[in-house]
Order: C-alpha cells, then structure tokens, then sequence
C-alpha cells in the first residue's frame, strides 16, 4: 500500500442526541480512488464536513500525510492540499468560469493579496486558469458568467475550481448528482482521468459508476464504517447487501 | 507589457476593464458646473463628497457584500478629525485631510476584526451597535466635539497656500472633485486587481471561498480598512469645505441616507454612489422647500420600488434597458 | 427626588416589560423567517396613534383602546406581508433590509403629516394614575399594571406555544424551517398568522409605551434600536430569551440614566456591542 496521503483517527461528531459520525478511522492511500457509499442519512457529507474543517469533530484527529491538521481553518487546510467539492452547486454565480477559476490560483499563488496591478496583467495565473478549463472541455463557455452554464458544466467547473487550488487529496461530494446518467460516466472519466498524484474520494449513489471507478469501497451506515474492501469485497459483503436491500433504507 | 503579446484570455479580460468612452464623457461632464452653474458649486461640492462616501460604502457592500449600517461611523470619525485639527490651530487643508484618512483608517482597521466575524444579520446589528455608540460617545463628550451644537471655530487656510475656501465654493468643488477622482481611479484600480476579484467572490459566494483556500477575513479586513479610510476622507472634506462639524455626520439618519444612494444608483458599478448621490443631492436641493419628513415620504416610497422594481439600481435598469434596445435593433 | 435602588429596579422592570412587548414578535418571526424587518416598530407606533385618537379624538376610554391598537397593528401588518414582505423571502439581506427601512421613513412621515412632530398625551383613567404604597414603597399603579399586563401575555404565549397545535407548528417552523415544510406544515400560513399577531403586541405595546416613554412620529426610529437589542441579545426565535433580555436592557438603561447620566446611551450601545461580540446569536442562542 502507498503511503496515507489523508486519515482520521477516532473521528466523532454529534449534534444533540443525534449521532453523526462515531469513531471513524479512515485510511486513503496516495493517488487511489475510493469510493465513500451508504445510505441517505449515513453521514457521507458530515464526515467530508468534518475533514474539510467546515464542522469541527467532537473528538479525534485528521491526518494529512504525515501532518495533523485538525485544528487548521478550512481555507489553510485547502492551502495543504485537502480540497472538496460540493453536492449542491456552490459557485460564484456571476463570475465567468475564467474568473472563478483565476481566482482560486490567484489565491493559491499568493496573488489575490495585491491591489494595485491589473488582473490580466497576471498572465501566469490567467493561462493556468485557462489551461484547467480547457481540460475539462469547458473552453468554449468560460467567457460567460457562471449562472448561464449549462447544469453539466457547471459541475465540470465545481471540479476545475477544486484542481486549480492543486490538491493532493480531493473529496467529491456526489460529482455527478443531478447530471443524466450517459453523461455521468463521462464526468467520472474526467475524475479518474486525474493525475496520480492527487487521492480522490468520492461520494456516489449510482453503483455502476461506483464499481467501475473506485479501487475501494467505504461503507457508511449510522455515522459509523460499516466495512471497507475492494469492489469484489463489498458487492460480496452479506452485511451491505443488508444495508442497502433490508428495511434500514429510508429518507 | 504590450497589448500584443496578450493571450486570448487576457485581451477578454481586458477588455471588461477597459476605460470607456462614456466614462471620459461622465468626468468631462462633473466640469460643467464652473461653467454652467456657478451659483451651484456649493451643491456640487456636497455631491461630490457624498459621492465619495457611497464609493466607499460600494466597496464594502457592492463588492464585498458587506451590508452596514454604521458606515457614518468612519465618516464622522474623518470629519471630526480634520475639523479639529483645524479649530486647534493647524488649518492646512491638505495634511489635515490625511489625518482625517489616517484616523478612519485606524478606527476602520480596529473595527474590521469584528466586522469579519459575522455575517447576516449579527453583522447588520454589528454595524449598526458600532455607529450607534460612536455617536453617543460624540454626544457624550461635549468638550471636545461641541455636542449637539456642533463643532465651532473651524477656520481654514488657503489651499496650497493661494486658493481661499470661498462662498461660492469654487475652491471647495475643485478641491473635492479632484479628490474624488484621485479615489475613484484608485478604487477602479482596486476591483481589477485579483484582490477586487477575491472581494467579488465573497460578495458572490462567501461559503465557497475558504474552499478554494480563500483567507476571506483577511481580505475583508483589508476591504473594510480602505473603505473606512475614504469614508473618512469624505468626511474630512465636508468639515472643511462647510468649516463645521455637526453631530449629524455619526447619526443613522446619514448611514442610512448613505445606503439609500448607493443602492438608488447601483451598487457594486464603481458609478452607482457617484449618480446615485448626483440624483439624490439634487433631488433633495430641489425639493428642500418642504416639510423633510416628506422628503423621507418619498425617500422611502422610492426604496421600496427600488428593492421590488429596480434591484440593480438606476445603472442596472439602464444596462438593461441598453441590452434590450440592442437586442430588438 | 430620592429613589431607591428599588425603585430605579421597579421602573426598570416595567419599561424592560414594555420592551419586551415590543420586541417578542420580532424574535419569533426572524428566527422562523430570517426577515430583517427593520419595519417592526413601525406597527407599535401605529398602535399607539390608534390609542391616541380613539381617547383623545373619540373619546373611547383607554383600556377599550387597547384592543383596537392590537388589531389594527395586526391587520396592517397583514396586508403588508401579503403585498411587500412577501416578496422577498429567500432574498438578501440588504433587499430585506432596504425595504424595511423604507416603509419606516413611509411610516414616520405619514405620522408626521396626519399627528405633526410633537409628543402625544394620552389620557390615562384615574384609577391607573397616581401610586401605591407596598411594603413601604410608593410605586407607580400604571407600572403596575403594566407589568401585570405583560405577565399575563407572557404566560399565555408560553402556554399556547407548548401547549397548543399551533404553537408546536411555530417551534417546528423556529427550529428548522425545512424539516418543518417536509412534515406538512404550511410554514408560509404560519409565518403570516405569526408576524401579525407579534405585529399586534407590538401595537399593543406601542399603546401602552406612550405614558412611559411618550410617543412622536419617530418612535418608529428611536425604539427599532431598542428592540433589536432585545432581539439580539435574547437570540432569535426564543421568548424566554427575549424576557430576559428586555428586562435586563430596561433595569440597566433605567440605572444608566439615573446613576450616569453624562453617559447617555452609550451604555446601553456599549453593552449591546460587548454582548453581541461574546455570543452572536444572543444569550439564549442555539444555532
């Protein structure tokens, strides 16, 4: 197995009496794609929350490699490489996709500090943007504000804000959510199209692109793992085929 | 760097921030005043001085999407500042302006550590909390500000040594005009940089920043300090162009009035406080014969058709209205 | 003049109670709508005009006014949720915000034009007049009553938001508007029966602010600030909150004003800010 490029340690998270996440120990190894699976209500998102430094966890550590960052604010630990993505389109809405992108490597650059030189003049920071964009197919749009994109391509631009801030690990949040299913393969191609260096994990109800794309499979039932393995292991699994047959499913 | 050697994405960039001819039209037309009106130059100068205040207010708000309540705050800081200075004896126009700037400025960057811990409407009650208190402190301490008769003995000296503050306000339109556009070229500076485009991010989706490894507060911070210091060059300038100082440049009634202009013209356009404040100032100049509690009848029945009818301001009716003639032509 | 420490507790107890009035119904609908409505003291005042013309214009004795000040606060506020409020749900803040202000420079003026800018007296009935002696204290038998009064409704509030249908809709509506909508309940009718019965206390406490603090065209101003200190310091959405609140802002703004009184508001201004900093969503906050 590679190194961990990010882990948790003894992760717990309630609100009230209401327990989200209990004791989650996760291992993601450097450059692999894993998916993170359970029902409605498992606490896939929370646990992404958590990581991302959005909520702050009750109890336990986040490890990124080597490096403890579970007190570090959302945006250093951005700035450290662990960047999400969103289930629900959380962009900028009358920024071009030029410019939303810019930003985010303005911002990883050090640029967005400085006040008295022009934006184009920052040519480093505008052709890397655009060279993101037309990775991802999203060339031809990306002089128009961002609400006007079509739905797809709005989350190829969740995706291109997340890979201009150069991340090591990345935590989508149901990437292709809400996109036909003939498209979704395509955008999870992109995804697994990524450079090696980055670990991705991903939340996803469609098991066929699950099975399809992850080396492994994390289970999540009730706030807690319920097992993890490779796709062979879980479709095997007599306890997730529980989950997701038996009457836990609800919601 | 030559134009030339700019990709394609940058000339599109450019291009949005290139000086338009309508621009050069609207700055050729503040001089038409010396011309034109010279009984007015008084009103001009006030409107060029509130038109300075929305500025800065659209910095926070239109950009950042800051919404306060409490930016008079800054501004009667500055007007204080300045007028005192010149009561005490140093009545040099220019370097009392910077110190009406350094001491908003110092107020503002104090302040911005609160304003960039809350948002909604903590930040509105924030905002308004601050202002509030600043003007009961005026009010409280009599000795230094005068209280509610103001502050008196304002006596300036020529500008530059040659120009006399005058009845006419030749002078003082002059002098505020060419201060406004010294901080409009800076503010239009300011919101082309990547820095103005982290404030457009914020303003547009203050969630998704720190996700992209955005620092929002400290660029807010950095927003609210440059905002407070042209605030507080405003009010600087009214002190000494009208040589008093009243309570009623710390109150809510002037936070308000603020709002209400920017919002009037269109906030987040760089031009919406600046026609904002021509329409309102001389609105109001038009109709001081009546009762104010009219004026504020219509102030406010305007504010709401603003909100419901004309939410980007009197600049976004008329883009849009430009777009639809373009299109049907 | 001597007053005790008890006394200024006493007088400050009742206008904290009159605050309190005023400002509970805008902690229940913000905290179930998230609607700045700056407008809120707009209804007290209308309230109180009410009060003012039915006793000194027809004659109505004041208690009989009282009512008619609730309703009439009530049903406007109706309306304008019906035609403008409405309207901006799920908007921003700022377009919340302007709105707001605007019906309360609309609602000044118009006051200013039909009542002109002085200070309305009302006429109270003699046996509310005067003060009592009670354990060797001489208070006030209007404070009294106020605070009776405000008792009574804070205790049937209370009642009716545990104990009834309705109520628990308004808890479910207060405490996540969304789960609220999944389980059925029409959180737009509650909203609106809600904002108009706090509209109407507010009216009801406008009539019966004018004997403490008196009442001009711009008490839709000056008290706005006061209720939002309420608000902000008892938390969104929470009666108790705001009972607490505003008795603390009456007690230490009555003790200000005798003890220091150079210091003005400032105090009070100070307190707010001080309180908001250390715990944003106010005292009794949750979210």
């Amino acid at each position: 197995m590679n190194a961990l490029a990010l882990a948790t340690r003894g992760l717990d998270k309630s609100f009230g009496s209401l327990v989200v996440a209990k004791d989650i120990e996760l291992k993601l190894p450097q450059g692999e794609r894993y998916a993170l699976i359970g029902p409605n209500g498992a606490g896939k998102t929370t646990l992404i929350n958590l990581m991302t430094g959005m909520l702050k966890p009750d109890r336990g550590h986040i490890f990124l490699g080597e490096k403890d960052i579970t007190a570090l604010k959302p945006e250093e630990r951005v700035k450290c490489g662990l960047v999400r993505t969103f289930q629900i389109n959380t962009l900028f809405p009358h920024l071009s996709a030029l410019e939303a992108v810019t930003l985010t490597v303005c911002e990883r650059r050090g640029y967005a500090r400085s006040w008295w030189r022009k934006l184009p003049a920052y040519g480093d920071a505008v052709e890397e943007a655009h060279a993101i964009l037309v990775s991802l197919r999203l060339a031809a749009s990306c002089y128009r504000p961002t609400r006007e994109l079509a739905y797809g391509q709005q989350r190829l631009l969740e995706i291109a804000l997340a890979l201009a801030t150069k991340p090591k690990v990345l935590l989508l949040d149901e990437p292709a959510a809400g996109v036909p299913q003939g498209e979704s393969a395509e955008l999870f191609s992109v995804i697994s199209d990524l450079s090696r260096d980055i670990a991705v994990l991903f939340i996803e109800h469609d098991m066929n692109v699950v099975f399809r794309f992850a080396h492994r499979i994390i289970v999540m039932v009730g706030g807690r793992i319920l097992v993890e393995g490779t796709p062979r292991e879980i479709a095997a699994d007599v306890r997730v085929r529980d989950v997701y047959l038996g009457g836990t499913r609800h919601g | 760097m030559t134009p030339f050697t700019l990709s394609e994405p940058q000339r599109h960039l450019e291009a949005q921030i290139r000086w338009q001819p309508v621009e050069l039209a609207f700055w050729l037309a503040t001089l038409l005043p010396f011309v034109f009106a010279p009984n007015y130059l008084v009103l001009a100068s006030q409107i060029a001085i509130t038109a300075l205040f929305a500025l800065s207010l659209d910095l926070i708000l239109g950009y950042a999407g800051i919404v306060s309540l409490g930016h008079a705050a800054y501004f009667g800081f500055g007007s204080y500042t300045a007028g005192l200075i010149a009561k005490w004896g140093w009545g040099e126009p220019l370097t009392g302006l910077a110190a009406a700037a350094v001491a908003a400025g110092v107020l503002g960057y104090a302040t911005s550590f609160i304003i960039a811990r809350f948002r909604h409407l903590a930040l509105i009650m924030i905002t308004l909390g601050l202002g509030l208190l600043l003007a009961e402190a005026a009010n409280s301490a009599g000795w230094l500000t005068g209280g509610a008769d103001g502050l008196q003995g304002v006596r300036m000296w020529k500008l530059f040594g040659a120009f006399q503050f005058d009845l006419y306000g030749t002078t003082a339109y002059t002098y505020s005009l060419t201060i406004l556009f010294l901080a409009f070229l800076l503010a239009r500076r300011l919101i082309n940089s990547p820095f103005g485009l982290a404030l457009r991010g914020i303003r547009e989706n203050a969630v998704r920043m720190p996700a992209i490894g955005a620092p929002s507060p400290a660029h807010i911070r950095k927003i609210y300090t440059i905002a407070a210091v042209m605030a507080g060059v405003a009010g600087g300038l009214l002190a000494q162009t009208t040589e008093t100082v009243s309570l009623e440049t710390l109150g809510f009634a002037r936070s308000a009035d603020v709002l209400v202009i920017l919002i009037l013209g269109g906030a987040g356009r760089l031009y919406g406080g600046l026609v904002g404040a021509i329409i309102y100032m001389v609105a109001r100049d038009q109709f001081s014969g009546i009762n104010p509690q009219y004026w504020y009848f219509w102030i406010g029945t305007l504010l709401i058709a603003v909100v419901l009818f004309l939410p980007n301001g009197v600049l976004g009716g008329l883009t849009r209205l430009m777009r639809l003639v373009r299109s049907a032509a | 003049m001597i007053a005790s420490a008890f006394g200024v507790l006493f007088d400050g107890f009742a206008y904290g109670m009159l605050l309190f009035l005023l400002s509970v119904g805008l902690s229940v609908t913000l905290g179930m709508m998230n609607f700045v409505n700056l407008a809120h003291c707009s209804f007290a005042m209308l309230g109180g005009f009410v009060t003012v013309t039915l006793t000194n214009d027809l004659g109505w004795p004041f208690l009989a006014s009282l009512p008619l000040a609730f309703l009439s606060a009530a049903l406007v506020s109706i309306a304008l949720e019906r035609v403008l409020y409405r309207r901006l749900y799920g908007a921003s803040d700022l377009a919340q915000c302007l709105l707001t202000i605007g019906i309360v420079f609309v609602s000044v003026a118009v006051a200013a034009y039909i009542y002109g800018t002085i200070q309305q007296p009302v006429n109270l009935p003699s046996y509310l007049r005067g003060s009592v002696a009670i354990m060797g204290q001489s208070l006030g038998v209007y404070r009294l009553f106020l605070i009776g009064v405000s008792i009574v409704i804070t205790a049937v509030l209370v009642a009716a938001l545990e104990f009834t249908r309705f109520g628990a809709q308004v808890r479910a509506a207060v405490d996540n508007q969304r789960m609220a909508r999944g389980l059925g309940i029409d959180v737009d009718r509650v909203f609106a029966v809600t904002f108009a019965l706090g509209s109407g206390l507010a009216g009801l406490g406008g009539a019966l602010a004018i004997e403490i603090v008196g009442l001009d065209h711009a008490f839709a101003f000056t008290y706005l600030i006061y209720v939002l200190i309420v608000v902000a310091v008892g938390g969104l959405g929470s009666i108790a909150g705001s009972f607490v609140a505003a008795s603390l802002l009456g007690i230490s703004d009555m003790a200000g004003k005798y003890y220091f009184p150079e210091l003005g508001a400032f105090l009070i201004y100070f307190v707010m800010v001080a309180l908001l900093m250390w715990r944003p969503l106010g005292l009794f906050g949750r979210r």
